[in-house]
């Protein structure tokens, strides 16, 4: 039982992390209605510029908050440059971009850091928090972290004229252009907000997984199904998705092995998406003749 | 197909027969990979690009035949040749099943459940309880089969010439398929599934249907490739593979059945031209190359050559 416990409590930890990447895979979701394969890439690319800046002497938070805000405008010239140009081809050219993106960034943050393992600091203290020894404090903080930039994105969504805006945009682009919405702008903010997501994920998981070039891979592929279960038009939906993804792996590795945990999780999460296409949250589209 | 197309096909199969005699062997061996990859590019394109399908874990067919290929010889003495429709049956039967449940899922959830199953793959070809059969992380080693006696070739020459014909055969198969009343019905699934289910086509027993013949032909391509690299192992079919087959038929053209051959040989040959242009950082090189081509050819190298027949034939 305890040692249940102890995965449970870990696995949400992680499932933090699986969160915030969902977070930002649904962000760009609802602004263009397609996943971006390359997101994982961006915030392993974004981590080592936090760490690029801590290297240099800017205190923790101050290089968290130039990355996070660098990953923004990132993001939106990402937009402008690269994607704009194949917007309106067939959505498996886009595929193929977002292909060709992870494997540019994975390869030039190899070339230019190497593939060696670096240690990454965190925030929080190395003390457990209310001597509670099930979880870390780096855990508990980086899903708080989650759990508050979720919040943030709820209240830009719902309480802003910019969130509406780029709601509109998503949902009805030939009517928002009416009335005066720039769409093409909104899918480029869209892309901002989701790689600065990325980037606040990436600074979270990399105490915890070492920085490396490849240490977005599993977690992409988590956060994926982590979005796809939870609905991946409902933030809210992705973000608790993650959670619960990050739970399963862990206490299939306790009871079924570790070496194919991966497998299971995965068989079980596509297991639910066959009864319920529409993820646990996703709206249930009805199709019309 | 019009006396032109024919006169052109027939250029090609000849320059095809040729080139094994002027190519140093390791070229040949080249080839012969990308003549099993157009196969399987074939085999994905009948399921993403004419059924609207999604797949990204073709790889895992890829594997189950290459490994069918593998055991059979391996383990039951099976000949090289005779391995070959066994692994495609086997991939069938394989993919008819995964087929089944996966009509439930469309999209990026169908992407979802095969990415898993590409990545799943690896780990359980490594597993504990088929290592008897797969030789776990070593994997198998297969003889390189030689030429029949009395025929003049090296065992590359020999192995190209095989995978040609099963090439020519298969194309042959999937262009009568594609072009008649099943390619209609798959690509009216893919565009108007509701109105194709009013119009009395089985969607059901058509999309797992295309599952399983698109996995035969991954299958057959697989063990194909398996006999011509020598080797099987689980690090040889990682979800990587999967992307590579599905960039093939994205590069190559949609819905086109000679697209596969221009993916094919682009996934062959790309990688080690990125290679030599950047030691430090191939793969770099590799994705700017794939982001270019899609700037330049959105719909494929099949649908830039399509473009140019039109307008020349419009300035004529």
């Amino acid at each position: 039982m305890d040692l249940l416990i102890h995965q449970v409590l870990s696995g949400l930890a992680t499932g933090g992390i699986y969160a915030s990447v969902a977070l930002a895979l649904v962000m760009i979701y609802q602004a263009t209605h397609l996943v971006n394969f390359a997101q994982g890439e961006i915030a392993m690319f974004a981590t080592y510029l936090a760490w690029t800046l801590m290297q240099a002497g800017v205190p923790y938070w101050g290089a968290f908050f130039i990355t996070v805000a660098a990953a923004f405008v990132g993001g939106v010239i990402l937009e402008r440059v690269v994607i704009r140009p194949v917007e309106n081809g067939p959505i498996l050219s886009l595929v193929i971009v977002f292909i060709g993106l992870l494997v540019i960034f994975n390869s030039v943050a190899g070339w230019i850091y190497s593939y060696t393992i670096k240690p990454f600091p965190s925030p929080f203290p190395t003390q457990p928090l209310f001597g509670n020894t099930y979880v870390t404090s780096h855990e508990l903080g980086s899903a708080g972290v989650t759990l508050t930039v979720l919040l943030l994105v709820f209240l830009f969504f719902r309480f802003t004229p910019l969130g509406l805006a780029m709601r509109a945009a998503a949902q009805n682009p030939v009517s928002s252009r009416l009335v005066g919405v720039r769409v093409g702008w909104m899918l480029a903010l869209g892309w901002g907000l989701a790689s600065a997501i990325g980037a606040v994920a990436g600074i979270m998981v990399a105490p915890i997984v070492f920085l490396e070039p490849n240490m977005m891979g599993g977690i992409l592929l988590y956060a994926f199904a982590g979005a796809l279960l939870g609905g991946i038009d409902s933030p809210g939906g992705a973000v608790l998705g993650g959670f619960v993804v990050g739970v399963l792996e862990n206490v299939v590795g306790v009871y079924l092995g570790t070496e194919l945990k991966l497998t299971v999780a995965l068989v079980i999460i596509v297991g639910v998406l066959v009864v319920r296409p529409a993820g646990l949250f996703g709206k249930v589209h009805v199709a019309r003749v | 197909m019009g006396t032109r197309q024919l006169l052109l096909l027939g250029m090609l199969v000849v320059v095809a027969c040729v080139l094994p005699f002027v190519l140093g062997n390791y070229r040949v061996f080249q080839l012969t990979l990308a003549l099993a990859y157009a196969i399987a590019l074939l085999g994905l394109n009948m399921l993403t690009g004419f059924n609207g399908q999604i797949s990204l874990g073709h790889g895992a067919f890829y594997a189950i035949g290459a490994y069918t290929a593998a055991i059979l010889m391996d383990k039951a003495g099976f000949p090289y040749w005779a391995t070959i429709p066994v692994s495609g049956v086997v991939c069938l039967v394989a993919g008819f099943l995964f087929g089944l449940p996966a009509l439930r899922l469309e999209g990026l959830y169908l992407a979802l459940a095969t990415f898993a199953l590409g990545v799943a793959m690896p780990q359980i070809l490594k597993h504990k309880s088929l290592e008897h059969w797969t030789g776990g992380a070593m994997g198998v080693v297969i003889v390189k089969p030689d030429a029949p006696e009395g025929i003049p070739l090296s065992q590359d020459q020999w192995l190209y010439f095989f995978t040609l014909a099963w090439a020519l055969l298969l194309f042959w198969v999937a262009w009568n398929l594609l072009r008649g009343r099943v390619g209609r019905a798959l690509v009216a699934i893919r565009d108007q599934p509701i109105a194709a289910q009013a119009m009395g086509v089985n969607t059901a027993i058509y999309k797992s249907l295309t599952f399983g013949v698109s996995a035969f032909y991954t299958g057959v391509a697989g063990a194909l490739g398996a006999i011509a690299v020598q080797f099987v192992a689980p690090d040889s079919f990682t979800i990587f593979l999967s992307l590579t087959l599905l960039i093939g038929v994205v590069i190559g053209g949609l819905a086109s059945i000679s697209g596969a051959i221009y993916g094919a040989l682009f996934i062959q040959f790309v990688p080690n031209i990125a290679d030599q242009i950047s030691k430090a950082a191939p793969w770099a090189i590799y994705g700017v190359f794939l982001i270019l081509f899609m700037y330049v050819m959105p719909s494929g190298v099949a649908g830039m050559v399509k473009m140019l027949r039109h307008r020349l034939s419009r300035s004529k």
